[in-house]
């Protein structure tokens, strides 16, 4: 408690001196005693602080997990750890913000013509129609995929091998090589499979580096990926930057130089994350490109961890290579490559949790495998989808299909933001654009991408990505999700896109 | 490869030999290390089951699973229920029902089934506590669950107290990947296993003296290897405790709906309403229905915490072991469903209390006492007048010919870090009971045989 006791007023006069200056001390400390007297119970002592101590059992009904952190500061005395401490804290990206603006206004064209249209959201839309059809004619009975006749809920109850099915297994095999093209075949002996590609990245994460290792990894990338390699690892990410000039392509050179930058550091670099086709730019890596990384992680004897999520959502004319094509040849030393797939995407399932780990090093899959008990697909889930992923005439039209409605959505849209005078990085798969807004950001700064981030939510009410939240290095780049729209919402999107263009013109 | 002293510094857990793996490029220590346990006989006994499994038809003289704790005698129930609700399993006939699920992937699980959980648990607990769905927060399995709970609970190189004897999966579950050690709380025969303040005690000050920060203590509760339910004294005494030192309590109640008779199990969660949710923020439970709805492989675990931060955390922890949408709505409709669950609740306990009896009388008969119990899927017996030595070695071998001759899967006490040998758990719940009788039949032989080898040889009772 600190007064500062104001003495010049009452320092008047001779005698004043004297009393002006002990009246004011007496009168301080006095107050300071009365209010140590009946100063609340700090939050160290033997009471509860009052939202808990209530026995009106209501109030700790009403308490809401989200909201209650940053107002309470330290919640109780016991504390948890150093890990969880920095996972609670609120979490203030503009991916995230974005998405709360978006859920508590959300566009819809009738109801609420005004409110904020989604473009940071990475789901396909475009093609439940399929799948609702396919659920429609093969589910006969019930969820649970009773496939003709065993309606016995003991064959999926029991406990399954937690590292997925067999069954799974193959008919992910065979998908995947109807996704990644004819000329790559999957062993099933050689899959893990994970509730989803999150936990298969962190899995892979933990097999292959030690806490305070490091991961080399391109930008701009996927922002999941700071959690799912960083979170509870304990392992390193290390952003090595990529720039417009070049596509957007890594290349050797900077590998190279963050290599040795970490070592310099006492870092030691464990490998190279890659997600081909790429989030958020969309683009897909030559195949020299490929090679030259191959044989960098030889040199250097790392790992290669290869996302490979979105590779059925190619649209364009360029072929993307997978990591699996590359390996056929003798002279590379597979035990250092893992991929990570998932049916998120590409089968636009992301809540039913299916991802996929895919190596060539025994030792990975053993720990891998044991690794997914914390992980599992659930048994219904995973009965239904070798059902789904066994009827191969459907997957393949569903691909065909799925790649043309992107493409066609991808076209307009990229034509909407041209009109404006907004260029797109070149992509070729994904489900977003890689729009460069930097002709209309008030500064050449993050700081300068954030506003415009902002006025783009709030003045032209769509919610997109902006290029910070991926870690790019130059702003004014913004991811646009054109997947969760229909074509009627496009010129709707791209008039909130002007609004703010003309903004910023008439403010500079 | 046993590790009894698992609590001691990390090197020396990591210097057990291990095979270094011949690929050029390294790997961590979580993928070489051994520190998943899974190299125990309890796990060494699986094996042996998978490569000659009992069947009553086309090989009735294979290994009968007695060590796994599946509870499969209510399926039938489950699948009355799922014929009976069609729309419980369709996605209905709306376009947008399957669309907006096949999308969701809300780390704050389907509020539908947040809420039947919180009900099914109350429903459990004979609506002797209350839970808030907002505190639910969904994983993956209990496996998942409890990792999860380390994690936030703890840091690498801290420990948290366990009774003995415990669930072997514990050494995995709980500090593979999060560095986190076990301090084991020993529990005594003389008074039935249970935890008492001196053992706490004890337990902390041996953390202590290796410098080693205790961040809390897990209990089972119904216990797992015991068979048994903790007493409302020891529960006031662990909350105590745990005060007291300033750390966490994580309640694993995975086999609360497993308890014989309903007024005997007293979950901390009716601790803390009785005492106004005082220090609650400390007190975790861990739930899942793989044991009590026998549904171990939808993967369907849950963590209620008393602690906002840890509700948060773990929520957003939860994204690495999020449960399958499509399952979370069926099960929301038929946890939802009263009648049923109350009836699947009272039916499901009657039947394993018949097969414990069942188990109970059939080792009777044969000279072998167990453990009193009254929750869970095993139970828990007593070898220890058999053992040649009194030791653990001695256990194993008893055990061996068990496993290769009697052809009996069951687990030895020493998997479970019991302080005592010769005792053994003993799984009745996931097999027919035409093959419990037939595995009891080989007890009785193998008991007889040891009775001519050692002539006069009496069974003292516990």
């Amino acid at each position: 408690m600190r007064l500062i006791v104001p003495l010049q007023g009452v320092v008047q006069g001779r005698g004043g001196l004297i009393l002006g200056s002990l009246i004011p001390c007496a009168l301080f400390y006095f107050f300071q005693l009365y209010v140590k007297r009946h100063r609340s119970p700090k939050s160290g002592s033997n009471h509860i602080s009052p939202s808990q101590s209530s026995p009106n059992l209501a109030e700790l009904q009403r308490s809401s997990s989200r909201s209650n952190l940053s107002s309470r500061g330290s919640i109780g005395r016991v504390q948890v750890s150093s890990r969880a401490s920095s996972i609670a804290k609120p979490n203030d990206s503009p991916y995230y913000i974005g998405l709360d603006k978006v859920s508590e206004d959300a566009y819809d064209r009738f109801d609420n013509p005004d409110g904020v249209i989604q473009l940071g959201l990475s789901e396909n839309r475009l093609c439940f129609d399929l799948i609702e059809k396919w659920f429609s004619e093969n589910l006969k009975d019930s969820v649970i995929g009773s496939d003709g006749g065993d309606l016995s809920i003991s064959g999926i109850a029991a406990y399954q091998p937690l590292d997925g099915l067999m069954e799974l297994k193959v008919a992910m095999a065979g998908f995947m090589s109807q996704v990644m093209g004819p000329a790559v075949s999957f062993d099933p002996l050689q899959m893990v499979l994970t509730c989803g590609a999150t936990p298969a990245i962190e899995i892979l994460c933990f097999c292959l580096a030690d806490p305070g290792n490091a991961f080399l990894v391109p930008t701009p990338y996927y922002s999941g990926f700071d959690r799912d390699v960083r979170w509870r690892t304990g392992v390193e990410l290390i952003p090595v930057h990529c720039r417009n000039t070049d596509n957007f392509i890594i290349s050797i050179t900077s590998l190279d130089q963050a290599f040795n930058q970490a070592r310099k550091r006492g870092v030691k670099v464990r490998g190279i994350l890659l997600s081909n086709p790429g989030n958020p730019v969309g683009n897909l890596l030559p195949r020299e490109t490929l090679d030259d990384i191959l044989y960098f992680s030889q040199e250097k004897n790392i790992h290669i961890i290869l996302d490979e999520i979105y590779a059925g959502s190619v649209y364009g004319t360029e072929e993307h290579v997978s990591m699996a094509e590359l390996l056929d040849s003798d002279d590379i030393d597979k035990t250092r490559i893992h991929m990570v797939y998932g049916l998120s995407k590409d089968l636009a399932l992301p809540g039913f949790r299916v991802g996929v780990i895919y190596s060539f090093n025994d030792t990975v899959l053993v720990a891998a495998k044991r690794l997914a008990r914390f992980s599992s697909i659930s048994a219904p889930t995973q009965r239904l989808l070798t059902s789904m992923l066994s009827d191969t005439r459907f997957t393949l039209t569903y691909i065909n299909t799925s790649k043309k409605r992107i493409r066609k959505m991808h076209d307009l849209f990229v034509a909407g933001l041209k009109q404006l005078g907004i260029e797109c990085a070149t992509s070729s798969a994904g489900f977003y654009c890689w729009a460069n807004m930097s002709k209309l950001i008030p500064s050449y700064s993050e700081k300068g991408e954030l506003e415009l981030w902002e006025m783009l939510l709030n003045i032209g009410k769509i919610n997109v990505t902006p290029g910070s939240a991926f870690h790019c290095i130059e702003p004014g780049w913004f991811r646009c999700c054109f997947t969760t729209l229909s074509e009627e919402d496009i010129p709707i999107v791209i008039e909130g896109i002007r609004k703010v263009a003309e903004t910023c013109k008439s403010s500079s | 490869m046993q590790k009894r002293l698992h609590y001691l510094q990390d090197k020396l857990v990591m210097a057990i030999e291990i095979e270094q793996p011949s690929a050029h490029v390294g790997l961590s220590k979580v993928a070489v290390s051994d520190t998943h346990g899974e190299d125990s006989p309890y796990f060494a006994g699986w094996k042996a089951y998978d490569e000659n499994p009992y069947d009553e038809l086309s090989n009735p003289s294979g290994v009968i699973q007695m060590g796994l704790a599946e509870n499969q005698v209510s399926f039938d129930l489950l699948e009355e229920y799922l014929e009976k609700h069609a729309e419980a399993s369709s996605w209905g006939k709306g376009v947008s029902g399957f669309r907006e699920n096949a999308l969701f992937q809300d780390y704050h699980g389907l509020q539908s089934f947040r809420k039947a959980m919180a009900s099914f648990m109350e429903q459990i607990r004979g609506g002797r506590a209350k839970f808030d769905s907002e505190r639910v927060v969904l994983t993956a399995g209990a496996t998942a669950a409890n990792e999860l709970l380390t994690f936030i609970l703890a840091d690498p190189g801290d420990a948290l107290l366990v009774p003995t004897p415990y669930y072997p999966g514990f050494d995995r579950d709980l500090r593979w990947r999060t560095g986190v050690k076990i301090v084991p709380i020993h529990c005594h025969s003389s008074n039935n296993f249970q935890i008492t303040p001196q053992a706490l005690e004890a337990a902390y000050n041996d953390a202590e003296a290796m410098n080693i920060k205790v961040r809390g203590v897990l209990i089972t509760n119904p216990s797992n290897p015991l068979g048994a339910t903790i007493q409302r004294s020891t529960l006031e005494e662990i909350l105590d405790f745990v005060t007291r030192k300033n750390i966490h309590l994580v309640s694993d109640e995975i086999y609360s709906g497993s308890v014989f008779s309903s007024s005997e199990f007293i979950s901390v969660a009716e601790v803390l309403e009785a005492r106004q949710y005082k220090d609650s923020e400390r007190v975790h439970i861990v739930y899942s229905l793989s044991k009590d709805l026998g549904l171990p492989g939808f993967r369907v675990g849950t963590i209620y915490s008393y602690n906002d931060k840890v509700v948060t955390t773990a929520r957003r922890m939860s994204s690495f072991t999020l449960i399958s949408s499509q399952t979370q709505h069926l099960l929301a409709s038929m946890l939802s469903d009263k009648k049923f669950t109350e009836n699947y609740i009272k039916t499901n306990r009657e039947r394993l209390r018949k097969r414990y009896e069942m188990i109970i009388e059939g080792l009777r008969s044969s000279g072998i006492e167990c453990l009193k119990g009254n929750a869970g899927l095993f139970c828990w017996m007593n070898l220890s007048p058999l053992l040649q030595n009194q030791t653990r070695e001695g256990e194993l071998a008893l055990w061996n010919p068990m496993l290769h001759e009697v052809k009996l899967n069951i687990s030895p006490g020493s998997s479970c870090h019991c302080s005592e040998p010769g005792w053994f758990r003993v799984c009745f719940a996931n097999m027919s009971e035409q093959t419990l009788q037939v595995a009891l039949k080989r007890i009785q032989n193998f008991m007889e045989q040891i009775r001519e080898r050692d002539g006069n040889l009496v069974i003292s009772s516990q």
